[in-house]
């Protein structure tokens, strides 16, 4: 269940990612379109969350670690709006980037809650 | 020494006219030192708090490494003409950081029972720890000329 959930988050995040990269090809900074789309994706980035601390109540033990999952699901969560409140401030193509370089960066945060959770 | 005719000229410039490191490319390095700074000491203050022992080398230096990361960080945020300099020589010491750290852990793979942040030159971490200080280099070189015209 948990890794559907993360598939699903790392692909929207991409999706998100290849959007901001071609406002920012475009030169046009993040539009309300844009945000309402970081929005689905931190929400997707909340349910994760949520989903994980429900396992690990439930006696899940990730592979690597509770710790390391627990900061990994916290980091997910806080990339996108962290990428989305930057480019609030740079009204140009570079806010664009940054959301397209936060999407990026969530999916490999992805990847490696895969390797921690570890099944 | 010209850069003091720089500084002589964005005190007369004004702050209107001190140039802020994080417009433009400069959101995209701050986003970036950012996740760097968050990985980096997350990463090393979990390791040192569990298993200091196991790689203390590796560890000690992941948590400079962060240090350093969250220092050019603010000095980006902060911006003007020292934060710029400052920001300049921590860029350089990043860099060569991550030059000796990652030839040394190529040369002598068992000083390093366990990664750092800047193993094989950031490998692990999309090289980003060697790209990310030569593109600050450039933008902070950037920001002097543009104060010099």
């Amino acid at each position: 269940m948990l890794n559907a959930l993360l598939l699903v988050t790392g692909v929207a995040a991409l999706l998100l990612a290849a959007w901001c990269g071609w406002a920012a090809y475009r030169d046009q900074p993040t539009k309300d379109w844009h945000f309402i789309g970081m929005a689905v994706v931190t929400v997707l980035a909340l349910i994760q969350l949520i989903a994980g601390i429900v396992l690990l109540t439930r006696g899940g033990k990730p592979e690597q670690g509770t710790t390391i999952f627990v900061a990994y699901l916290l980091g997910a969560f806080a990339c996108v709006p962290a990428a989305g409140f930057m480019s609030l401030a740079e009204r140009t193509r570079w806010g664009s980037v940054t959301v397209a370089a936060g999407g990026v960066v969530l999916a490999v945060l992805e990847v490696r809650l895969y390797d921690i959770w570890g099944r | 020494m010209t850069s003091g005719e720089g500084e002589m000229t964005a005190v007369e410039e004004g702050p209107k006219r001190q140039r802020r490191l994080t417009s433009g490319p400069g959101t995209l390095l701050v986003w970036f030192y950012g996740v760097m700074v968050v990985g980096a000491v997350s990463r090393s203050a979990y390791q040192i708090a569990t298993e200091f022992g196991r790689a203390p080398l590796a560890y000690a230096l992941s948590a400079v490494a962060g240090v350093v990361y969250g220092f050019i960080t603010y000095t980006l945020v902060r911006g003007g003409e020292t934060a710029r300099r400052v920001a300049q020589v921590c860029c350089a010491a990043e860099l060569a950081g991550v030059l000796i750290v990652g030839t040394w852990t190529l040369v002598d793979p068992s000083a390093f029972p366990d990664a750092t942040v800047w193993s094989d030159y950031g490998m692990g971490y999309v090289f980003i720890p060697v790209l990310l200080p030569v593109s600050a280099l450039y933008w902070l070189r950037k920001g002097a000329e543009r104060a010099g015209t």
